[in-house]
């Protein structure tokens, strides 16, 4: 992986000095509330609902076991011991102190990390494929270009005050694994018929208040023009996207006003006089980058396959795990591994201290030192022998992270919701966790297959329910808290057989305490109507959502416990 | 006099902003003696006026599009760009466009809610003059003009990228491993 040289080192540790004396500027009451919030967001600094939550970047999902160790030696020093793996390959943490941020962010540098741009409205954290440079299908390795395009975004000084935030996803793959068209640019690396790297470019994808899955502006960039390119769509969307209103101005919102189109016509012209400037990368700079990303020395045994297979037949606690847990590697003999964090009555996403220095050290055991985040909020091994899977598997389940839950619907995606987030309208963790308990019944949840489920405390929809076969969103009525539910959505991933769809909301919403016979009715509609071989969201898209919307709204949700409290109607 | 940050110095300063009410017709606003910064559209209503006074300057705001003063930019004494709140950064790519786009040489001075912890920003893209906002420590904003040793991306200031200015280490180059 990559790592830091003398102008990297001095940035972050130059950063965090910067940071230390506006936080004592800010104390000392030099500096307002308001002009210290963009200082403070710009190093992943919130003020939340109980205290503040530090977001840390881990670019690209990539961090190495000593950056994991000190990830948990932060949950413990300045935390309640864990910490909350987020949708955007960041890690979060719920309790630290605004007067501790700095030796914070000092204990990152110290492993070459940081928290800047995880927040505020500038380029953030560039997100990627977690089973880069191990997936099978992939066709480049996302990497490097990640890399040069986080070197590239930081501190850039054009943008960073943008309209809004401002968010780049990198995929590689034939599979899309970054949900790349949700992003403000998504990027497809992609070669041409004479084997030129390039990339296909989409902008204006997004959740929120208004979800869009991206427009493709550009069929084929070359590699070498991805800043000035990216440059160009940033300043025609720095000078035009909207700021008059904080729900309109992504530039999802300035793309849909000018039409895609017109949006493309106006980046074109800006890069016809930016094009081949001196920003343009050199072969030189991607080589250099790129080799640090080159493959370990793989070492297959070739009893490694044998010994799996033993261990498959002989147990079937194994076997089912290693159906969801495992993913193809490149190299044979070899997989990568999903370590679900999301076991039942554990928020999803979260790992205590001690499972991040378990899992540091099962990535030095049994790979190369090497671990990665998902989008999904799961860890992942990438590089595990075949003939080691079992011991794995056993250690493990000791350590609560191996539930046979991966891309099942108990592996749900949720934001921090109600019980931390100042934003929410309500919470997502006990839903997911009512949820996960009614399914809690592994032959059954096996049976229903691939369904993501996704839940988001509010329209921010920063647990991806848009992208959610089944999306729950927390809505606030006079009050209280409710939830709205959409089916059909997808993220781009093979789940969904690569589209990209937003979902289509039910109907009316729920209680609280409806939301899991509510996911029930839906996924007894599905097993009723399921044609062989189709996933949830295959047969959303077969039957639409009358049959489904039918099914649930037909009779009271609730009437087998309280008659009285059937579903209430939007107002 | 007041001051404002010039050439990375705090230096006193007379121009004078104008900032004539919206209701006032152009060609009634009235232009005060000595040196002025006239907004764009009262420049581009009574340039032929303004160019004889001699020392007049143009302020732009973050939705003027810096097009229509291409012409007069080289016998200009001063081009300002206006920053209503500091979080709105529509004139940082509009500095940026006046010197790389438009070729804009003479003094780019930032104008409005001008904060310390925003010069650095605000330098590399071209402004190299500063009305920091009065209530602020304009010695403290001096200090944090430069907070970085160095820069990853080009802009105005160098638009030469980190990787081309100097060699970056290759994997097992790096000092002390």
């Amino acid at each position: 992986m990559y790592v830091y040289d003398q102008v990297d080192r001095n940035l972050v540790a130059e950063r965090v000095a910067q940071y230390r004396d506006q936080v004592r500027r800010f104390l000392a009451g030099d500096l307002t509330e308001d002009e210290f919030r963009p200082l403070r967001l710009q190093n992943g600094l919130y003020i939340q609902k109980y205290a503040p939550m530090l977001r840390v970047a881990i670019p690209y999902g990539l961090l190495s076991a000593v950056q994991l160790r000190m990830l948990a030696a932060i949950a413990r020093r300045y935390d309640r011991g864990y910490g909350h793996f987020s949708t955007r390959q960041n890690i979060q943490y719920n309790w630290p102190r605004l007067e501790d941020s700095p030796d914070i962010l000092a204990d990152l540098a110290s492993v070459e990390m940081h928290a800047i741009q995880t927040s505020g409205n500038c380029v953030r954290n560039i997100t990627s494929d977690e089973f880069a440079g191990v997936a099978p299908d992939e066709i480049v390795d996302p990497r490097p270009l990640c890399e040069v395009l986080r070197q590239w975004s930081t501190f850039h000084p054009e943008f960073s005050f943008l309209p809004r935030k401002f968010k780049i996803a990198i995929n590689g793959s034939v599979e899309d694994r970054s949900a790349t068209a949700f992003h403000d640019i998504g990027l497809y690396l992609c070669r041409a018929p004479d084997g030129e790297l390039g990339l296909r470019v989409l902008v204006g994808g997004g959740m929120g208040r208004t979800p869009i899955v991206g427009t493709v502006i550009r069929e084929f960039l070359p590699w070498q023009h991805m800043m000035t390119y990216v440059e160009c769509i940033l300043r025609v969307y720095n000078r035009y996207g909207r700021r008059d209103n904080i729900y309109k101005a992504r530039i999802k919102i300035l793309v849909k006003a000018l039409g895609a189109e017109e949006f493309a016509r106006q980046v074109e012209e800006e890069w016809a006089l930016a094009k081949d400037g001196p920003g343009t990368l050199t072969e030189e700079e991607l080589k250099r980058v790129s080799a640090y990303f080159t493959a370990p020395d793989y070492e297959p045994r070739p009893a490694d396959e044998g010994e799996f297979e033993r261990r498959i037949a002989e147990s079937r606690g194994f076997a089912r795990w290693a159906g969801r847990a495992m993913r193809p590697h490149r190299v044979p003999g070899y997989r990568a591994v999903v370590l679900s964090l999301k076991k039942t009555g554990v928020a999803p996403g979260d790992a205590t201290a001690e499972q991040m220095e378990q899992v540091a050290d099962w990535s030095e055991r049994y790979g190369f030192g090497e671990i990665r985040v998902s989008h999904e909020q799961n860890l992942i091994l990438p590089d595990v022998r075949a003939g080691d899977l079992f011991t794995l598997w056993e250690q493990a389940r000791k350590a609560g992270l191996a539930t046979p839950n991966l891309g099942l619907l108990t592996d749900i995606i949720a934001c921090p919701g109600g019980d931390f987030c100042s934003l929410a309208n309500a919470k997502s963790i006990p839903i997911a966790e009512a949820i996960q308990r009614r399914f809690d019944d592994l032959d059954y949840l096996h049976d229903i297959g691939e369904l993501n489920l996704n839940i988001s405390g509010c329209m921010n929809s920063c647990g991806h329910h848009h992208a959610g076969h089944i999306g729950i969103l927390g809505v606030d009525k006079d009050g209280e808290e409710w939830y709205q539910v959409s089916i059909g959505g997808a993220d781009g991933s093979a789940a969904g057989h690569g589209r990209s769809a937003i979902g289509r909301v039910i109907g009316p919403s729920f209680k609280a305490e409806d939301m899991a016979d509510v996911v029930s009715r839906l996924v007894e509609i599905y097993l009723e109507n399921r044609e062989t071989g189709e996933h949830f969201v295959d047969t959303v898209e077969r039957l639409g959502i009358a049959p489904f919307k039918a099914g649930v709204y037909g009779t009271p949700v609730r009437t087998k416990k309280e008659p009285s409290e059937g579903v209430v109607a939007d107002a | 006099m007041p001051e404002i940050i010039r050439a990375s110095a705090v230096v006193a300063d007379d121009w004078q902003i104008l900032r004539p009410a919206a209701e006032t017709p152009l060609a009634e606003v009235e232009i005060p003696v000595g040196r002025v910064v006239v907004p764009l559209a009262l420049w581009l209503e009574r340039s032929a006026e303004l160019l004889s006074r001699g020392d007049t300057g143009v302020w732009l705001s973050g939705t003027d599009d810096p097009a229509p003063l291409v012409r007069w930019l080289p016998q200009l004494p001063l081009v300002a760009v206006d920053f209503p709140k500091f979080t709105d950064g529509r004139g940082y790519s509009v500095a940026y466009l006046l010197r790389s786009r438009f070729g804009y040489r003479g003094e780019l001075r930032a104008i409005g809610d001008v904060l310390p912890d925003q010069l650095f920003f605000m330098r590399r893209v071209g402004f190299d003059s500063f009305a920091v906002r009065s209530d602020k420590d304009i010695q403290q904003a001096l200090r944090s003009l430069q907070p970085f040793s160095d820069v990853y991306q080009g802009s105005w200031d160098n638009p030469v990228p980190a990787f081309r200015r100097h060699p970056r280490a290759w994997p097992g180059q790096h000092d002390g491993n």
